[in-house]
């Protein structure tokens, strides 16, 4: 497995604020294991916007709850992994330690706005509660950086809000209320799990830019889980393609889009129809269902879909490898080139 | 798909559908407003065409899909289905039934108090009337007699009302049992192929429900269609005898179609079809529909907030917002030029596929959250997030209006 961390990007010079090498997590249940995550690695630089973008089961969500270590343990199991954060390897780290990272220096924002936060609090109290507990701020401290953090994310009303509870918000007014949870501490590093995809588009559109505009006030890195390419494209620095719990591509955002040399990220991008430019009469299609995962991976986990497919995918299991400039990297044995565009197409 | 070429029939015509769901508040449940769903909507479908009706959630868009199959009584319309009236060809054909019917319940409670009155009182009087077979031969007596009075009194009341107003005993809509049996014309696809499909029931027992229902197959014709019907839609004949659960999402869809097809259906509403499935399998699904469409001559009513896949599958779109339409319009104008600026606004909101047109596009970001239907904004219902708001917009709801052939707006600004 190549190092995730080799610094190839142009950005280069930014440090790398999160370094994931081989994370392998294994859920165990009745029927067997499920091979969730298999060695991933990735980085993050500050200020960076790192785009997941993958299929549901593809192990997007798992890998960043296996990294701050928020998936619950019997069921699930980390096999392997180095995580580097803060001079500091998550994986080894003790329940204390990662308490005072998880919602501090990592914030999070989950999909359902409504399901993550508690319904029998108020918002001010939710929002409140890490500023109280990890930044160590007295009760008035707390209610005037909440006010300022509903402001800062949009909140019209913000200190009569504070008394309201989640209910009595709008969908896209409590996923800003999440943010402004997750940005409470003023985390280095935010994790995103699909925080627009519950919402309606103008109210996505409107996230979308205020996550710009924070990202220029605040400097944070993020990492964004989504399965939406339109949302990557417009929002993301860089991109890391997941299938079957692997990293099949992964590369800047223009470069992917234009550029794009995993089969399953070409498919990707041709299966889904576009609202401007030509329109076909047929969608293309990737055929057959995404892989079962009961065994550690030993070869391509796209092999059955995939129309390039030859005999070395199905003999040994493809490594991330360099495709392109600027980090540009695939895990793919096939180069692209023998067979020409036709063979995407047919 | 239907060009211009001849002039084609209009299989479904829908005009004036208002769909309200009562709120009812307080210790005695009083009617104090309505959660206006749907707002006078009108549109046509032709044969075989597929009409897009896409909006966010909450403005109505599955409602209307649901109301007009008649899966919900609604408040008012008139819907037809391959000429066939659903609801009511008249709207005071509507207003006398609804009285009649109030009528007729009022006459009788009535005489379901007189009559437990007279029980008691017969009771106390005569003891021979107390004893036990006795009182129940009288509450079923009484039970008859109140179904009597409340047929009774409502037909004739619909009748003379009827001849007084000059409508003709057709323009009432169909009962229930009418209905049932014009259901094999039109059905549904629904969004959640999990919950829609009986977890207990195998794929033919699915498949093979409707055409026990409607129609008198033997079993190895049955057994016949069943197959036939798995064949269309691309599932494995030897799946026929397993569960939903062990099938993926994009299978369970395609389990869901292959019902909607059984009663070879002229018309078919597909509500959501693709959300819940992956961007993958969204494409297999999309594409069988288009299959089948082209093969058995279908028609469709295609509901999806999905505006690039809508984009693809339709061939008419009508946008709705907050219970109403505010534009429809053919594909391609719709999408090359918008009219309306909720049309407008929603176009740019979604983030297209490509980083290059997203740092050049330019976006209409829509300003606060949809109103509640149940409290609607004077005026046009777009009025309080419009970018292009006047004066007028805030006092007069805009009519729809055909700007150009083809092309219906609702707005002061294409006025």
């Amino acid at each position: 497995m190549p190092d995730g961390a080799a610094p190839q990007n142009s950005d280069a010079s930014d440090p790398t604020v999160l370094d994931v090498r081989d994370l392998k997590t294994v859920f165990r249940t009745r029927r067997g294991e499920v091979h969730a995550v298999n060695n991933v690695s990735f980085h993050l630089r500050a200020g960076e916007l790192l785009g997941v973008v993958g299929e549901s089961g593809s192990g997007k969500s798992v890998t960043m709850m296996s990294l701050i270590r928020l998936l619950p343990m019997p069921p699930a199991e980390i096999r392997a992994g180095v995580v580097d954060f803060d001079d500091m390897d998550l994986m080894q780290a003790s329940e204390d330690q990662l308490r005072a990272i998880r919602g501090a220096r990592i914030g999070m924002i989950f999909q359902d706005p409504m399901t993550s936060l508690n319904p029998v609090f108020n918002v001010g109290y939710q929002l409140m509660e890490p500023l109280r507990k990890h930044m160590g701020l007295g009760k008035e401290a707390a209610r005037k950086r909440s006010v300022e953090l509903l402001e800062l994310v949009g909140i019209p009303d913000a200190a009569r809000r504070l008394k309201d509870y989640p209910h009595q918000f709008s969908g896209g007014m409590r996923q800003r209320v999440m943010i402004a949870i997750a940005l409470a501490c003023d985390p280095k590093v935010l994790i995103a799990d699909e925080p627009t995809t519950a919402l309606d588009v103008t109210i996505q559109a409107q996230i979308l830019e205020l996550v710009k505009e924070l990202r220029q006030k605040l400097g944070m890195a993020i990492v964004w889980i989504t399965h939406d390419l339109g949302v990557i494209a417009g929002i993301a620095d860089r991109v890391m393609v997941m299938y079957g719990g692997q990293v099949v591509e992964e590369a800047p955002v223009r470069e992917l889009f234009a550029n794009p040399k995993h089969p399953y990220t070409r498919m990707l991008l041709e299966t889904v129809p576009s609202l401007s430019g030509e329109r076909n009469d047929r969608l293309q299609v990737i055929q057959g269902q995404p892989p079962m995962l009961a065994r550690d991976p030993d070869s391509c986990a796209f092999r059955d879909r995939c129309p390039h497919a030859f005999d070395r995918c199905a003999a040994e299991n493809p490594l991330l490898r360099d495709v392109g400039p600027d980090g540009h990297r695939a895990a793919c044995f096939w180069d692209g080139d023998t067979q020409g565009e036709e063979a995407v197409h047919a | 798909m239907p060009d211009g070429s001849t002039a084609p029939r209009k299989l479904v015509e829908v005009r004036n559908l208002r769909m309200y769901f009562p709120i009812h508040t307080g210790l005695l449940r009083t009617h104090t407003g309505d959660v206006k769903a749907v707002d006078g909507v009108n549109f046509d479908i032709y044969e075989g065409e597929t009409l897009g009706l896409v909006g966010e959630s909450g403005c109505g868009k599955s409602t209307c899909g649901r109301a007009v199959l008649r899966l919900y009584d609604p408040t008012s319309a008139s819907i037809k289905i391959d000429g066939v009236e659903l609801a009511w060809a008249n709207d005071d054909a509507r207003k006398i039934d609804a009285a009649a019917r109030r009528i007729a319940r009022n006459a009788t409670y009535s005489v379901m108090i007189l009559g437990v009155v007279l029980i008691a009182v017969l009771a106390v009087q005569f003891e021979a009337m107390a004893r036990f077979p006795i009182v129940l031969l009288q509450a079923a007596v009484l039970i008859a007699l109140g179904l009597l009075t409340f047929f009774l009194t409502r037909n004739m009341l619909r009748k003379s009302r009827a001849r007084a107003a000059g409508i003709s005993e057709a323009d009432f809509a169909p009962t229930e049992n009418d209905l049932r049996r014009m259901r094999p014309t039109m059905q549904m696809v629904f969004q959640d192929p999990q919950a829609s499909l009986n977890p207990r029931m195998t794929v033919a027992g699915i498949i093979g429900e409707p055409l026990s229902e409607h129609t008198q197959l033997s079993t190895t014709e049955r057994n016949d269609r069943i197959y036939e019907l798995m064949d269309a839609v691309g599932l494995n004949r030897d799946f026929a005898n397993r569960y939903p659960h062990e099938f993926s999402g994009g299978q369970r869809q395609r389990i869901g179609i292959a019902r909607a097809l059984a009663l070879n259906p002229k018309f078919i509403v597909c509500d959501e079809p693709i959300a819940a499935l992956d961007v993958s399998i969204q494409a297999q699904v999309v594409n069988l529909l288009e299959d089948l469409q082209e093969k058995f001559g279908l028609t469709y009513l295609f509901i999806s907030h999905d505006l690039s896949m809508v984009r693809h599958i339709a061939d008419r779109v009508a946008v709705m917002y907050l219970g109403k339409v505010a534009e429809l319009a053919p594909r391609d104008e719709l999408f090359n030029d918008p009219l309306h600026p909720y049309t407008k606004a929603l176009l740019s909101a979604v983030p297209e596929p490509d980083p290059v047109t997203h740092d050049t596009a330019e976006r209409v970001i829509l300003q606060g959250d949809v109103p509640s239907p149940s409290n609607p904004p004077q005026g046009c219902n777009f009025c309080t997030r419009c970018p292009a708001v006047m004066d007028i917009c805030r006092s007069e709801d805009p009519e729809m209006k055909e700007v150009r052939p083809g092309r219906f707006v609702a707005c002061h600004l294409h006025s």
